[in-house]
Parts: structure tokens; C-alpha cells; sequence
């Protein structure tokens, strides 16, 4: 009883937050609800048609069809995500037990493959009723894309053949192929995944940034409308997103088989693959933010004003929430690898630098989260004189973002390292020295990403966006470089015990759900700020939204949807988890005799 | 920063630490947990001039009661001893008058608060102010098409090209600013004009380095073209008083006086960016 109280208490808070969502969609619905009402009588008595006598739109009843399609894409998205994601690491993870010849990491691979084959249905689904809705309720957009588009769609198709070819040979070839030719399936399967986020990227970049057609929006070049200018930007952001939310649902899983587990084989194993996920995502998370940056940099280039609404408008208020998510999943990540380090043995000498990191992680959350223009009184306004605050708001800008951003990622992967190091005694000759180079090399470029961001407020903005890059190739060199030396100082390193994998606390567990809902709630968030970006209009400039729902709804209605949007979500890969775990079950056993209609017991006793 | 309330602070956070290295007082995790919660609502609270506003102060308690809480439960030890304290303080007799004071005590700070929020006269809500209204594409300025993201201040090149030209430019704006501006802006632009207290929010702060530098120039041409009247539909309400000075003032008016503003404040604009 006493160990299931978490699940309990989980289960308490995710159905008592789905009622506080629920409850405040339904009250800001209200206005929704009549307005779709309306239009579903006006659809009643004839559609609404254009000058051209073409049907514009429909409406879909009680939450409208903004919300319905809004969903429908952001579940569509998170499926394609894991989808892609998990062969990524499978296949690296496979390729890892092949050549150190450890069969551990080819079963581990063959655990997160079996998580893919209903995901791939579920997602295939998903996006047959985001087509079907969005050729239903916005026929005149749908009309178009298909014009600009029409050459996409059956090299899309081919490759979700292909797709669907690869992965199901990949999951049931697992053990019957040569590991060289299974191998090469998962290559293919990743490749043939890839080219399908990159066609699906084209169509939505394009929305946002149109690109190879006229002011009237009349079709000049395909090519040029798909390599429109968000749409590398959004490729590379993806891929890297993907293997973070992907490493991170991976991990859920992976705690949800540890706090089920029977036996200490069972935990032992999931523990195990619980930190492997968690790497893989955190990996994968520390230069996102980069290619995040570099996204929105070009969404400034192509236009100011969408730059403008992205980062210091409308939208800025969503990238403070994404802060504090963001500050989240960092403190998450480091909680996570600081409570793991309690089954090394050796490793309780790092804690006294665990409040030290805290202490940084602490600062730079707050950094981050800190808006330029504050939510403050009539009365704080006129004490501050104005919405900016004279010191804190010299925090609210970029400068202090990329900095508060690259300190993160260098304390997380201090943290990283310690763990690593958690069991084991250098003993190479010169350990003294490769150590004091680490730390040469960790504090010039902490000091010296810190001394970029103060300048960054002294020069002119061409010049200070351009630092960004110094920042972070110096971050860069550090992790790669500390990472170098490790390799020889441990070599042949002395082990003070070993790492007791599955006698790891509950709460690390709890851990990982809570960074894999984080990072989901993330990606509905900033799916949102994407698309909502271009305000009253379906294709930026080229194709204004004349619907009814054509306006920017309240960051609360927003998050609530995201919030809903997340929790089915769960609900779905909860049955995933769960058809994933059949295999393994007990078969079935029949009770009596009537029960037993293939003679399953007497075959039994014979 | 308000140095006497910060020095008390730090005076404090170090006796704490004297005594309990002494062992003259014995300090147990979670009144070290409690006591730097306290340290830092106090210097947020009280050791910054402006003070902060009350939401501020809410998100950044916020985020150091979860690093406190990770720090409290990343340890076995240091958790189980939380625990123990807890359970202890509840189920010790030698606790009864403590835990009796803080039984009435919760309930009554509660009732308190209730009671103070109550009686606060009416306030306005509280509304997340957006500073930078996103412009148009484009606007049309006395029957022209001025493009914001494309057009760049037709004067600017001057600085490189043609020094002596550029300077006029500069005396024309200067005259603009002080004929039109000064009022509300102020006589070294940092928002506090004879006018300007008359306003809510004040003017912006053009010598603040998160304001006129972040911006390129088409966009000021066009908060100071259209006004407060010329903003967007969107994210309203702006509360803006800024006249739309198309009425007033000539195109080359403008661009001189948004030279001017970047020359007095020593600062340069954002420029167009490359597109990649």
C-alpha cells in the first residue's frame, strides 16, 4: 500500500488538472460555443461562399474548427516526432551492441523499437484526420495548398509506403536478418522518415514564410515555396527536438516498467534504460535552444513584423512560459542525474558541488524567466516608472538570455560529468594537470560567455546577435574538448564500486515523467507560437483568414488547449505502454472447463 | 539597490551560519531551507530600488522553492531527516505549545490576508503589457507606400558617404525633437519630459539599450507617422498617447528626427538582416 501511494497521489493530480483545464475551456468556450452555433445554422440555411462561389469554410460544432484542427495537428506532430525520433537512437543503440559485441544495448534498442509500431498507426491516423478535417472545414485554404503543392504529395505518399516497409521489417526482422542488413534497414528507416518531416515541413514553413509565388500569391516556383526561408531552420529544429522528445517519452517508459517491475532483473534493467533515455533527450535538448535561436532569427529576417510579434509583442508572454518550462526541464535533468548518483558508489564526494550547481541552474532560471516589460499595478508601475524595471529589465533582453541559456547547458553538463565520473579514480600520471586543464578550459569559457553578454548591451544589435555565435562555439569547445581529456584521464581508471542500477529512488522516476510531460507541453507551446504567428492570416500576406476564428485567442485559452492537447496525448501513449507491454504477459489460461474451447488444458496434461 | 535592508540580510545569513558552525544553535536542513527562502523573499522584496512588483517577486519565489525543494529531496539523508523533524514537531509532547500556535496561527494568517485583500480599495486588473506593438508590412504615409521591412532611412548612408550632409540632417532633427518631442520624451530623451508624468505608462526610455537600439528604423518611422491611432488591433489595449505626427511633420522631417534620436543616445539601429 505504501508504494503505491505515488501512483495514487499521480493519478489524483493529473485527473484533478484535467478538470481545472476542462473547466476553464468549457467557461471560455461559451463565447465559441454560440458563435459556432450560429454558423453552423447559417451553414444550415447555405454555406458561406466567396465572390468566386467557392466554399470558404465550415464550421465544426461546440468547440469550433480552429480548436478541432489546432489539436488534431499538435497529437498528428507529437506521434510523427516519436515516430521519427525513436529509430534515431534505436539504430545507435543497436549500432553501439554490435560493435562493443554487448547484447544489453541490442535488447534495449529492441525495447524502444517495440514502442514504434502502434505509435506509427496511431500517427498515420492522427494525420488522416488532419487531412480529412482540414479539406472539410477549410476547403478554400486546402484548395490552395494543393496548388502550390500538388508535386509534393506523391513522393510524401511513396515514402510512407516505404516508411511503413522499413519499420515493420526493422521490428519483426529484429534477430532474423544478419545485424549488418538490420542495420541497414534502420538507416533506411531514418533516412525515409526524415524526408517525410522535411516534405510535411515545406507545406507548413511555407504558411508561415511564403516564398515562390506572387504578391497575389499566384504559383511561380515550387521549389522556391518549399525552400521557402523557415523551412531549414524548422528541418534542423525538428530533427533535434524530435530526439529530445522522443528520448524523454522513451525514459517515461522506461520509469513506468522501473516503478512496475517485479524483480530486481526488471529494475535493474529499466532503471537502465531510464537513464538512457534521459541522456539521449538530454543530449539532444542542450543545443536545441541554439537551433531555436537561428529559427527565430530567420523569422526576424524575413520580416520584421512577425519577428516583432514573435519576441517583443502578442507572442512574447508564451516565451517567458517557455522560459520557465525551459528552466524547468534544466533543473529537471540535473535533479534527475543528481539523485541517480546516490546508487554510485564513490560518488557522494560530488555532492557538496551539487548546491553550487543549484545555485547556477537557480540564477539562470531566473535570468531566463524574467520578462522585460513586468505585470505590475498602477501604483508598482509609477514606483518603477513604467513597465520596464530600471535594473531588472536590462534582463528581460536577449543578451541576457543567450548567456543565462549557455551557463545552463555548461552547469548541466558539469553535472553530467560528475556522474560520470560518480565510481572512478583517475590514475593516469598526469591526472593532476589534464584535471586543472578541465578546469582552465571550463572557467575561461564560462567567463567568457558571460563577458559576450555584458558587451552584448554596449554595441550596436547587428553585433550583438552576432555574438551569439562566439557563445556558443565556445560552449561547444568546451564540452568537447572536456569530454577529450576524459577519455584518457579515465582510461584504465580506478573503480571505487560500482553503479547499482535498479536501487535508484523513486522520485528519479517520477523525474523523467515529469520532464517528458514537460517537454510535451513545451512542444504544444511553442507548435502554437508557430502557427499562430501569422494572426489573421492562413499564408502569411498571401491568404488572410476570413473565418470567424480569425483572431489571436487569450494565452490562457492557448494554454489550455496546449494543457488538453497534452493530457490525450498521454492518455494515447499510455496504451501504447501498455499494447507494448502485452508481449511479455502471462498467456492466457482458461478457468473451467467451459472456458477451455481449445483444449489448451488437456493438451496441458498430455 | 537598497543597501541598509541587504546588509541586515547578509549580517543575518552569516550570524545563522556562525552559530550553527559553533553549534551554539542547531540548524536541521529544513530550517536552513526555510531560512534562505526567507533571505531572499526579504532581498527581493526590500533590497531593490524601484521595488519589484508583487508578480515578479511571486515567479522568482516560485522558481527558488523548487531549487530549494530539488536541493531538500536530492539527498536520502537530508530528506528522511525533513521528515523526521516534521513527524517529530507533530507527535512530540515537548512540541505541543509550538504546534498549538502554529494551528492557530495558519488559519489566522490566512484570515488575515483574506481579511487585508478585502479591504484593499478597488484596483484595476492587472494586464501583461506588451512594450513592442508589432507593425504593419507596410504603411502608406501621405499617399506613399512606405515598406517597413524592406525601406531603410534614405539619410543614413549619408553618415559614410557624405558627413558634412549627414550633420544637417542631424540639426533638422534636433529641431524637430525639441520643437515636438521634448515635452513628453524629455530633454535628454530617458522618457521623463514636463508632460510625461501626466501619462500612464510614462514615455519610453530612448537612452535605455533595450528600447530605440533594438528597433530598426522603419518601425520608428512608423510609431511616429501613425501615433497612438496607427497601432494594432491586436494585444490592445497600448495606452498610447503619442499623436500620429503625419499630420504635423514631413517625411524627411522624421527620418531626420530618428537620425537625431540615434545620434543624441549614442546608439545605432537594428539593421535590416540578411536573409539566408
Amino acid at each position: 500500500m505504501k508504494k503505491k501511494l505515488p501512483f495514487y497521489l499521480i493519478a489524483t493530480v493529473v485527473v484533478v488538472l484535467m478538470l481545472i483545464a476542462l473547466n476553464h475551456l468549457w467557461t471560455n468556450w461559451d463565447a465559441a460555443r454560440e458563435l459556432s452555433n450560429a454558423l453552423a445554422e447559417k451553414d444550415a440555411a447555405g454555406a458561406p461562399m466567396d465572390d468566386g462561389g467557392t466554399l470558404e469554410y465550415r464550421e465544426f460544432p461546440v468547440i469550433g474548427s480552429r480548436v478541432l484542427v489546432w489539436m488534431i495537428a499538435e497529437l498528428h506532430l507529437m506521434f510523427a516526432a516519436f515516430v521519427l525520433a525513436v529509430p534515431m537512437f534505436a539504430v545507435i543503440i543497436e549500432f553501439i551492441g554490435y560493435y562493443t559485441g554487448d547484447k544489453r544495448y541490442d535488447d534495449l534498442a529492441y525495447e524502444f523499437t517495440k514502442l514504434l509500431s502502434t505509435s506509427f498507426s496511431f500517427t498515420a491516423t492522427l494525420g488522416a484526420m488532419l487531412t480529412f478535417a482540414l479539406i472539410i472545414l477549410y476547403p478554400r485554404l486546402m484548395g490552395y495548398l494543393v496548388n502550390i503543392f500538388s508535386w509534393t504529395f506523391l513522393p510524401y505518399v511513396l515514402l510512407f509506403f516505404a516508411e511503413a516497409g522499413f519499420l515493420y521489417s526493422y521490428y519483426y526482422g529484429w534477430g532474423k536478418f544478419s545485424p549488418k542488413v538490420h542495420l541497414a534497414l534502420g538507416i533506411g528507416l531514418n533516412i525515409v522518415g526524415t524526408g517525410i518531416m522535411f516534405i510535411a515541413n515545406a507545406w507548413l514553413t511555407f504558411m508561415n514564410s511564403p516564398a515562390g509565388v506572387t504578391e497575389t500569391g499566384a504559383l511561380i516556383s515550387t521549389w522556391d515555396a518549399i525552400n521557402n526561408f523557415t523551412w531549414m531552420p524548422i528541418n534542423i529544429h525538428r530533427l533535434i527536438a524530435n530526439v529530445a522528445f522522443g528520448g524523454s517519452i522513451a525514459a517515461a517508459y522506461g520509469a513506468f516498467k522501473f516503478l512496475g517491475a517485479k524483480t530486481d532483473e526488471e529494475r535493474a534493467h529499466y532503471d537502465w534504460m531510464g537513464y538512457i533515455g534521459n541522456f539521449i533527450a538530454i543530449i539532444a535538448f542542450l543545443p536545441l535552444p541554439f537551433a531555436g535561436y537561428w529559427l527565430g532569427k530567420e523569422i526576424y529576417a524575413y520580416s520584421q513584423t512577425l519577428g516583432i510579434v514573435m519576441m517583443g509583442g502578442t507572442f512574447s508572454w508564451l516565451f517567458i512560459i517557455q522560459a520557465v518550462l525551459i528552466g524547468n526541464l534544466f533543473l529537471g535533468a540535473n535533479y534527475y542525474l543528481w539523485v541517480s548518483m546516490e546508487r554510485i558508489e564513490g560518488a557522494e564526494r560530488y555532492r557538496k558541488a551539487i548546491k553550487w550547481l543549484l545555485a547556477s541552474i537557480t540564477i539562470c532560471f531566473i535570468v531566463w524567466a524574467t520578462p522585460h516589460s513586468l505585470v505590475a499595478s498602477i501604483e508598482e508601475a509609477r514606483k518603477m516608472g513604467g513597465a520596464h524595471h530600471p535594473i531588472l529589465g536590462v534582463l528581460g533582453v536577449m543578451s541576457a538570455k543567450n548567456t543565462a541559456v549557455n551557463v545552463l547547458i555548461l552547469t548541466t553538463y558539469l553535472s553530467f560529468l560528475l556522474y560520470r565520473r560518480g565510481n572512478k579514480e583517475a590514475t593516469h600520471p598526469r591526472a593532476s594537470l589534464l584535471k586543472n586543464i578541465q578546469f582552465g578550459i571550463f572557467s575561461v569559457v564560462t567567463i567568457f560567455v558571460i563577458v559576450l553578454g555584458v558587451a552584448g548591451y554596449f554595441v550596436d544589435a547587428t553585433t550583438r546577435i552576432g555574438f551569439s555565435v562566439p557563445q556558443v562555439l565556445s560552449v561547444l569547445f568546451a564540452m568537447i574538448s572536456i569530454a577529450a581529456i576524459d577519455v584518457f584521464l579515465f582510461r584504465n581508471a580506478k573503480s571505487k564500486g560500482e553503479i547499482k542500477w535498479g536501487q535508484i529512488k523513486a522520485r528519479a522516476q517520477y523525474a523523467l515523467f515529469f520532464l517528458a510531460i514537460t517537454f510535451t507541453w513545451l512542444m504544444g507551446l511553442m507548435g502554437y507560437v508557430r502557427a499562430g504567428l501569422r494572426q489573421h492570416y492562413h499564408v502569411y500576406g498571401i491568404m488572410e483568414d476570413t473565418s470567424a476564428h480569425a483572431f489571436t485567442p487569450t494565452l490562457g485559452f492557448a494554454a489550455g488547449v496546449v494543457s488538453v492537447t497534452v493530457l490525450i496525448f498521454f492518455a494515447l501513449i499510455a496504451i501504447v505502454f501498455w499494447l507494448s507491454s502485452l508481449s511479455t504477459k502471462k498467456k492466457w489460461e482458461p478457468k473451467d472447463a467451459s472456458d477451455d474451447v481449445y483444449g489448451l488444458a488437456e493438451e496441458a496434461r498430455s | 539597490m537598497n543597501i541598509v535592508p541587504v546588509a541586515i540580510i547578509v549580517l543575518v545569513m552569516v550570524a545563522f551560519s556562525q552559530l550553527s558552525k559553533r553549534n551554539i544553535l542547531r540548524l536541521n536542513v529544513v530550517a536552513w531551507m526555510v531560512i534562505w527562502w526567507l533571505a531572499i523573499y526579504f532581498a527581493l522584496s526590500y533590497g531593490i530600488n524601484p521595488p519589484l512588483p508583487a508578480s515578479i517577486i511571486g515567479m522568482f519565489m516560485f522558481i527558488v522553492s523548487l531549487a530549494l525543494a530539488a536541493y531538500l529531496t536530492t539527498s536520502t539523508d537530508d530528506m528522511e531527516a525533513a521528515k523526521s523533524a516534521f513527524v517529530n514537531f507533530i507527535i512530540n509532547p515537548r512540541y505541543a505549545l509550538p504546534l498549538i500556535l502554529v494551528m492557530i496561527g495558519l488559519p489566522v494568517v490566512s484570515a488575515y490576508n483574506v481579511y487585508s485583500d478585502m479591504t484593499q480599495p478597488p484596483q484595476p486588473p492587472l494586464s501583461t503589457r506588451t512594450i513592442h506593438p508589432p507593425p504593419p508590412p507596410s504603411i502608406t504615409f501621405k499617399g506613399k507606400t512606405i515598406d517597413l521591412i524592406e525601406d531603410e532611412n534614405p539619410y543614413r548612408a549619408l553618415k559614410t558617404d557624405n558627413p558634412a550632409e549627414f550633420a544637417k540632417h542631424v540639426e533638422n532633427g534636433r529641431r524637430v525633437y525639441f520643437q515636438n518631442c521634448v515635452y513628453c520624451h524629455g530633454d535628454n530623451m530617458a522618457g521623463r519630459g514636463i508632460f510625461a508624468h501626466g501619462f500612464d505608462p510614462i514615455p519610453a526610455n530612448f537612452r535605455d539599450p533595450t528600447t530605440i537600439a533594438m528597433l530598426q528604423e522603419t518601425y520608428l518611422f512608423w510609431r511616429i507617422a501613425k501615433g497612438g491611432p496607427g497601432l494594432p488591433a491586436e494585444a490592445t489595449p497600448w495606452l498610447s498617447a503619442m499623436p500620429a505626427w503625419e499630420k504635423f511633420l514631413s517625411e524627411e522631417e522624421i527620418w531626420d528626427v530618428i537620425i537625431f534620436m540615434y545620434e543624441f543616445t549614442n546608439q545605432e539601429p537594428r539593421a535590416k538582416e540578411e536573409l539566408h
